[in-house]
């Protein structure tokens, strides 16, 4: 194992509150200016090593490096890596430290991106590993909420559909929890609901609301965020309870009409229909934002794991 | 009664519940010990009624306190020259490291031939312990 100063984006929780506030408001600035970072990093290398396929996450990480002035190096697609010749992480992880400076890591097995920072010399960005973790994502939803909210504190948050497995819910809850949320209300079928394990550490550690809710008619007029999510068939047994529960969870104009002028809607990408087509005109849709500003907050985290730019020491 | 002579030197692992031998047995994988190893089942006890007892000959060094996750209320007895020099009762590990494996079946450490399943005690009541795996947080329990 490798012992260095080297640091990684595992988990949200890897960053202190003033360490991800001052990502958030770099990637305002950069959302704002991006001519100012167009070289910072001259000469850097950014591996993508993707286990699995995922054209959003993927195409965010290598704008957001050749906006910066960098280069990009990887595979899509673990088919045509070692991965499938049976390679460890860990040897992989050795030898790419010699390609690249920083490595973008997204593998369906949760805990890989954790294992692969183990034995990395250079800086390792979790870029989703499983049901666990994605805390890009969770960088891209700060960014969203300061830019359209003002401020991370102190909001009602819903997170609505999919609580069982979807991960961009854990990894946001979380972090949300730690800049005083005032309330949590979760609105999901009885079969998708938050695991209990990790409501439970929320209701430990912190001392915050939390409303468990069949519908979002009977809440949305307190909520300030809501957050959708998408009801994966994977997920079912049958194709029945499927098609029925992700019908009852569709948003549409007329369970919004009772919402706060300002509350925002959030959606972490690509939907399916959960949200309905005539959503995206309400001035509360902030999705398509969501993802634009995801590649700002991405070049902010690349500056300072890489120490370039504003983040250069010295 | 079946009768199983006394060891000189080694471990005598007492007050298993009945039925738990076999998992302590295969806990400390005395399947691939080359001293005599004896497991007695439905032993008669005062205090439990039944209890399952194993000695193992001339080998001490054993991770005891793993068998907490099986009972903890197992009582290790090292023996010395006939003479017993130790007793004392299993502890519940704070950190168990490559022993057990986690039970997400998405987790890496069940693929990856490379890591060692780490785990935290992250809770313990008087009916399960609880243990977080550092890989991929999934909580993994074992009934007490
Ligand atoms: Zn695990």
């Amino acid at each position: 194992m490798i012992h260095s100063n080297v640091r990684h984006l595992i988990e949200p929780e890897d960053f202190t509150k003033e360490e991800i506030l001052n990502l958030v408001e770099l990637g305002e600035k950069m959302y704002n200016n991006p001519q100012a970072y167009s070289d910072v990093c001259n000469g850097k290398i950014l591996a993508s090593l993707f286990y699995e396929p995922s054209t959003r996450t993927k195409f965010s990480f290598d704008s957001a490096m050749l906006r910066l002035g960098g280069n990009i190096i990887g595979f899509a697609d673990a088919n045509t890596s070692s991965a499938k010749k049976g390679e460890s992480i860990a040897d992989t992880i050795r030898v790419m430290g010699y390609y690249a400076d920083i490595l973008v890591m997204r593998h369906p097995k949760e805990g890989a991106p954790k294992l692969a920072s183990m034995y990395s010399e250079v800086p390792v960005i979790n870029a989703g590993d499983g049901g666990h973790q994605h805390p890009t994502q969770t960088l891209t939803d700060l960014l969203t909420i300061q830019v359209y909210k003002g401020q991370l504190e102190n909001h009602t948050i819903a997170f609505c559909g999919d609580l069982k497995y979807g991960r961009t819910v854990h990894s946001l809850i979380r972090t949300m929890a730690r800049f005083n949320a005032k309330k949590f209300i979760l609105v999901s079928p009885e079969e998708l609901k938050l695991p209990s394990s990790l409501k439970r550490q929320i209701q430990d550690q912190y001392d915050i609301e939390i409303q468990e809710v069949r519908y979002l008619e009977e809440v949305v007029d307190q909520i300030d965020i809501l957050y959708m999510t998408r009801i994966q068939k994977e997920r079912f047994f049958n194709e029945e309870d499927y098609l029925k529960l992700r019908d009852s969870y569709i948003l549409t104009n007329d369970k919004l009409e009772n919402a706060k002028e300002d509350m925002i809607i959030m959606h972490p990408l690509p939907r399916v229909n959960e949200i309905a087509y005539e959503v995206d005109d309400n001035k509360r849709a902030v999705y398509f934002e969501q993802s634009k500003l995801g590649v700002y907050v991405r070049m902010a985290l690349i500056t300072k794991l890489l120490e370039v730019g504003p983040y250069a020491r010295g | 009664m079946l009768e199983v002579k006394g060891i000189e030197n080694g471990v005598v692992l007492d007050h298993i519940k009945a039925g738990k031998g076999l998992e302590v047995f295969h806990m400390l994988k005395l399947n691939k010990v080359d001293t005599s190893v004896v497991l007695v089942m439905n032993v008669s006890s005062k205090d439990m009624g039944k209890k399952d007892i194993i000695k193992i000959e001339n080998k001490v060094d054993f991770d005891f306190n793993i068998l907490s996750l099986i009972d903890t209320n197992i009582t290790v007895n090292i023996i010395k020259d006939d003479k017993r020099i130790e007793k004392f009762k299993v502890q519940v590990p704070a950190e168990i490291v490559g022993q057990i494996q986690c039970k997400n079946p998405r987790c890496i450490t069940n693929f990856d031939d490379y890591v060692r399943p780490t785990f935290h005690k992250y809770a313990e009541n008087e009916k399960v312990l609880e243990y977080v795996c550092s890989f991929c947080e999934e909580i993994t329990k074992f009934e007490k």
